[in-house]
């Protein structure tokens, strides 16, 4: 069997599945097998449901040879960020103290995705609770980049960017509460997309900030990003804060015309950056003129503002929200004599040290005396920096930046949590203001790893900005090449 | 703004219900102390007449229908319960809680 | 002591919502359902559920809301309550903080025989804890009742006495129970008061220092707590000492409270606006439905009772005890042919009806004595078709057989006899026959009076009009 399949485009793994070119179940082995292969080295898998997938994959076979409807995604084996809730199959979000923890019911997106036919291969890696640039927080193992083993795959969703980059899975979904998404994404040459908040049902994510967290999928294509969107986005009831709006055909919206796009160049977000970043980003947008897009220089004044709130919000949120790891229903507990000493202990031992970190912080902006000079004052920082976008929006359709101020960095590079939120500036207006975002790769540095160019768009507006973003993966993307550290590895099995 | 304490750091991790090993603690003091320098910028800003900005996208709360839904069974919603008796969940003994519809029976 | 001192209370007074589900999740909700059978992932607080908000539980707050003349806000807010108990799976609790549904109502408590006006700070809506209970050295818990919706009804701090307070946990009661909004069973946790209660010298302006009053679940308990409480206040502050901000718990089987023991960090809720949840919006529409089905309020009822139909703040508050009792009351008056017999038609309710339903364990609304019923017996003795002694066996027969009392006294007869002709007929004949008796009572035996009415109602199986046989008797006795 060869991994001829492993770098399929979603859509054309569909197609030829339900054209009976393939079987579903050969595609899911040979993925299997590559991850037998590769995850060793690359360590994207925190768990595998091999007998759920190929019983997927056989139910798709049966209902072709049935000549049964075949959903859009049928067949297509697809990696679930650790931090989705999936009936069955352990959840663990990257921490210890969901460890084992199997849970009974589906995330939205996860019933979605298998009623469109997607073969669930299993749970990848992440930052625990989705709180990392780097998956270096994951309680269980680090995941490497498939460009430079050496180096990080981004975070949180590292295990997601890792997996797709490396074929160990078509399409993966991820989750971004400040870049979590775009990235890693960025990070290993692949397309992440956040969608708008409320786009995708929250139902069943494990929560780490409410206000900002979104589902979204990464891809090896901007197309393929956008069929997996379309199959997870939608009214859900079940999250009050979903959408009720309607659902554009983002395929159809992949025109690759940009004439009279108006793209804007937001001259905060070219401030510090790595030349070869700096340089990318240039080609991407001379690219884009090219095709007649058009330029507009503007200003978001607020965006240094979005750290700050950022790393209040996000942390006063989680706290919150990780209130509920408590060893009392689920998860892991440390026994002891008193009540409160069991609390402490259970959580003192499951938690690890970013997520303390921002459980402290959070604890911290939300006492009472402090909730308005920390948490309110930042939700109006919020309120400025989305109006800076509504404004921005009356002169221009998307706004192009880099995804990161640098291509990946090697582990442990970064010596202080701040110099680990400080990487995260591109990407945190984008959820502190509700929008979209893609991550789309826009070339290479001169050491071989791969850039990302960032677009954002209007509220609900992911049609325009997948359309700007598939532009530029024709124009300046990385094509048909492949992460280099793992060249040759698999190939054959 | 200033930075934290020790003190402030045990009280906090007290309230969270977070075991700090000394070292930890000793951490913690620095690390949140330079982040919390990070957030100066915020308190330069002026929000007067700003609305906090409490979700990404307005909308008005969704009301469901009073219609119950069939409950798990006991055994599945304790199924991962450290540790029960019966099908009720066991922790250590406490004091009462002292908030208002909290009060053990 | 209360010449000199002045107790000045808040109540805090949690009521259950009889919704079928709960707040923020479709489980359902059952008192006595074995332990955890009644619950969802939500109300496990696994990782990943999030809030459902439902519809019911607003319905019944806004009717409460405009019950007690509260104003309602247009765009509420839920906030998250951060606590750790076993029995709070989510580590917080979604309550109601800065922007409540319903601030500054009232309720009208009947005091004696007059009503006091008791302002409310705050009604919000906010989920129930599950439940632990204490084994040795360890808990148990049932989350069966987490996520039940409540609403928390906060006074201000004017209840000036025990009776008071006791009187406005019953004013409360009456209410959520008129509007069907709960059970209010204070046994099942349905209606639960806490109580803040300080003392000041009269006179002064500032508040004492307050201690909170926990676990007083039953309208004596209170009473009986806040009594011991500004007694125990008074003589602290009289000893030179001072009164601490604590909580208390109250001991009703030893008759006194306790101070808990406090816990290792001061309370800090850390309330912020819950993510999960958008502002709850009220609109015209909604209010509007609302005000359409809202029946008059027991108050208002307690003193119409009083003002239209002359009854005694007594028998107007027994009638407003309870809706059903009052609703039979209005039927029977509005079905009686005239509109004064209120007072009469009160007599019978509250003697012979609820003395009948006593005996048969039954509910009021289950009479098998409908009101128009009543009301028709009471016109026939109004009207001296029977007399009112007749009335009550007529009244017994009919609410056993559900006969209808008109049907009755035709059937058996029982019609009263006023005709002067007919009783002189009957009298004369008495007269008569007992010729030494008459000569007795003409000799000034004024007891056997009695005698000869007790024949004539013996010779007309008591249908005799009295009134007319007692003018006749004289008449023909000569005294």
């Amino acid at each position: 069997m060869t991994a001829a399949s492993a770098f399929w485009s979603v859509t054309d793994t569909a197609r030829r599945i339900a054209a009976g070119e393939i079987s579903a179940r050969a595609v899911t082995e040979a993925a299997l097998a590559r991850i037998a292969a590769l995850d060793p080295a690359l360590g994207a898998y925190l768990a595998l449901d091999r007998d759920g997938a190929l019983a997927a994959a056989a139910a798709v076979d049966a209902q072709r040879a049935a000549n049964a409807p075949l959903g859009a995604l049928a067949g297509v084996p697809v990696a679930l960020k650790d931090n989705l809730v999936t009936r069955g199959v352990a959840t663990t979000a990257g921490s210890k103290i969901l460890d084992g923890w199997i849970p009974p019911y589906d995330a939205h997106v996860v019933e979605r995705l298998r009623a469109a036919g997607a073969v669930v291969l299993g749970k990848v890696n992440c930052d625990e609770f989705g709180m990392g640039s780097s998956t270096e927080n994951s309680a269980f193992k680090p995941t490497r980049n498939p460009w430079d083993l050496g180096r990080v795959p981004g975070g949180s969703s590292g295990g997601s960017s890792a997996a797709v980059a490396a074929g160990l899975c078509h399409a993966s979904l991820g989750t971004d509460t400040g870049g979590s998404i775009r990235q890693p994404a960025a990070f290993c040459g692949v397309v992440g997309l956040k969608p708008t908040y409320g786009r995708v049902s929250r139902w069943g994510v494990v929560a780490f900030a409410s206000s900002l967290d979104q589902v979204g999928p990464l891809a090896r294509t901007v197309g393929d990003a956008a069929l997996v969107l379309q199959h997870i986005a939608g009214f859900d009831p079940r999250d009050a804060t979903s959408l009720d709006a309607p659902v554009p055909d983002f395929t159809a919206a992949l025109t690759g015309d940009v004439a009279g796009l108006r793209v804007g160049l937001p001259a905060e977000y070219f401030e510090a950056m790595d030349d070869d970043v700096r340089a990318a980003l240039a080609r991407t947008a001379e690219a884009l003129v090219e095709r007649g897009a058009e330029i507009v220089d503007l200003s978001l004044p607020h965006t240094k503002l979005a750290l700050p709130a950022y790393y209040l919000v996000a942390p006063a949120e989680a706290s919150s929200n990780l209130a509920r790891f408590d060893g009392v229903r689920y998860g892991k507990r440390v026994e002891a004599a008193d009540l409160v000493d069991m609390y402490a202990r259970t959580r003192g031992a499951g938690f690890g040290p970013e997520v303390k970190r921002r459980i402290m912080l959070g604890t911290y902006a939300l006492r009472s005396g402090y909730y308005d000079a920390f948490y309110k004052k930042a939700q109006q920082v919020r309120t400025l920096i989305k109006r800076d976008f509504d404004r921005a929006f009356h002169y221009c359709d998307v706004v192009l930046t880099p995804t990161a101020p640098t291509a990946a960095f090697a582990f442990g590079a970064k010596a202080s949590p701040v110099d680990m939120y400080l990487g995260d500036v591109f990407t945190l207006s984008c959820n502190l203001a509700g929008l979209p975002g893609l991550s789309v790769p826009c070339g290479l540095t001169a050491g071989g790893l791969p850039i990302g160019a960032q677009l954002l768009g209007k509220p609900l507006d992911e049609a325009t900005v997948l359309r700007a973003g598939q532009v530029i993966e024709a124009a300046v993307g990385l094509g048909e090449r492949r992460p280099t550290a793992i060249a040759g590895m698999g190939d054959v099995a | 703004m200033a930075a934290l304490t020790r003190k402030e750091v045990e009280e906090i991790a007290q309230l969270a219900r977070l075991h700090l090993e000394p070292d930890e603690l000793s951490r913690m003091e620095t690390e949140l102390g330079a982040i919390l320098g990070h957030f100066e910028a915020l308190a330069a800003v002026d929000t007067a007449n700003v609305p906090a900005m409490t979700h990404a996208v307005p909308m008005d709360l969704r009301l469901r229908p009073d219609t119950p839904a069939p409950s798990l069974p006991p055994d599945e919603a304790l199924a991962a319960a450290p540790r029960r008796a019966g099908d009720l969940i066991v922790v250590p003994a406490s004091i009462p809680s002292n908030a208002g519809s909290g009060t053990p029976a | 002591m209360l010449e000199t001192w002045e107790p000045v209370i808040g109540l805090e007074v949690h009521v259950q919502l009889a919704t079928r589900s709960k707040i923020f999740s479709p489980s359902a909700i059952e008192f006595g359902a074995p332990p955890n059978s009644l619950t969802d992932p939500l109300v496990l607080g696994l990782p990943g559920t999030l809030p459902m908000f439902n519809q019911g539980a607003l319905a019944l707050a806004l009717k409460l809301g405009v019950a007690t003349s509260s104003q309602i806000r247009a765009r509420s807010r839920f906030a998250r309550k951060h606590y750790f108990y076993p029995d709070l799976p989510k580590g917080y609790q979604i309550s109601q903080y800065d922007e409540p549904l319903c601030e500054n109502g009232h309720i009208d408590v009947i005091v004696g025989a007059t009503v006091k006006r008791i302002k409310l700070q705050r009604i919000h809506l906010e989920e129930d804890a599950g439940k632990s209970s204490h084994v040795g050295q360890t808990s148990h818990v049932d989350l069966n009742r987490a996520g039940v919706p409540l609403v928390e009804v906060v006074t201000a701090p004017e209840i000036t006495s025990a009776g008071e307070a006791g009187e406005f946990l019953r004013s409360l009661h009456r209410l959520v129970r008129w509007l069907q909004i709960s059970e209010a069973d204070m046994e099942k946790g349905q209606l639960r008061c806490d109580a803040n209660v300080s003392v000041r010298r009269r006179g002064e302006d500032r508040l004492g220092t307050r201690t909170e009053l926990k676990n007083i679940n039953s309208f004596r308990f209170v009473e009986n707590a806040i009594e011991h409480e500004i007694a125990r206040q008074i003589r602290v502050i009289e000893g030179g000492g001072k009164i601490t901000r604590e909580t208390r718990l109250w001991d009703a089987e030893r008759g006194q409270s306790a101070a808990m023991r406090s816990k290792e960090d001061a309370d800090d809720y850390r309330y912020f606006p819950d993510p999960d949840l958008p502002p709850l919006v009220v609109d015209g529409q909604m209010m509007a439905a609302i005000l359409r089905g809202l029946p008059e309020l027991p108050s208002a009822r307690f003193e119409r009772y009083q003002r239209v139909h002359g009854l005694s703040a007594d028998d107007a508050r027994t009638l407003i005890n309870e809706r059903a009792l009052a609703d039979y009351f209005d039927a029977a008056v509005a079905a009686h042919p005239r509109a004064t017999g209120g007072k009469l038609i009160a007599n019978w309710v509250l003697g012979e009806l609820l003395g009948a339903l006593h005996r048969s364990g039954g509910e009021v609304a289950a009479s098998p004595m409908p009101p128009a019923a009543l009301s028709a017996l009471v016109a026939l003795i109004e009207d001296g078709t029977i007399s009112g002694k007749i009335g009550k066996d007529v009244f017994e027969e009919s609410f056993t057989s559900g006969e209808p009392p008109a049907a009755i006294v035709e059937r058996r007869g029982l019609k009263q006899i006023s005709d002067p002709v007919v009783l002189g007929e009957i009298i004369d004949r008495i007269v008569a026959g007992n010729p030494k008796q008459a000569e007795a009572f003409r000799g000034g035996k004024d007891g056997l009076f009695g005698f000869f009415v007790g024949q004539v109602m013996k010779d007309t199986q008591g249908r005799a009009n009295p009134q007319i046989t007692s003018d006749l008797l004289h008449k023909r006795l000569g005294r």
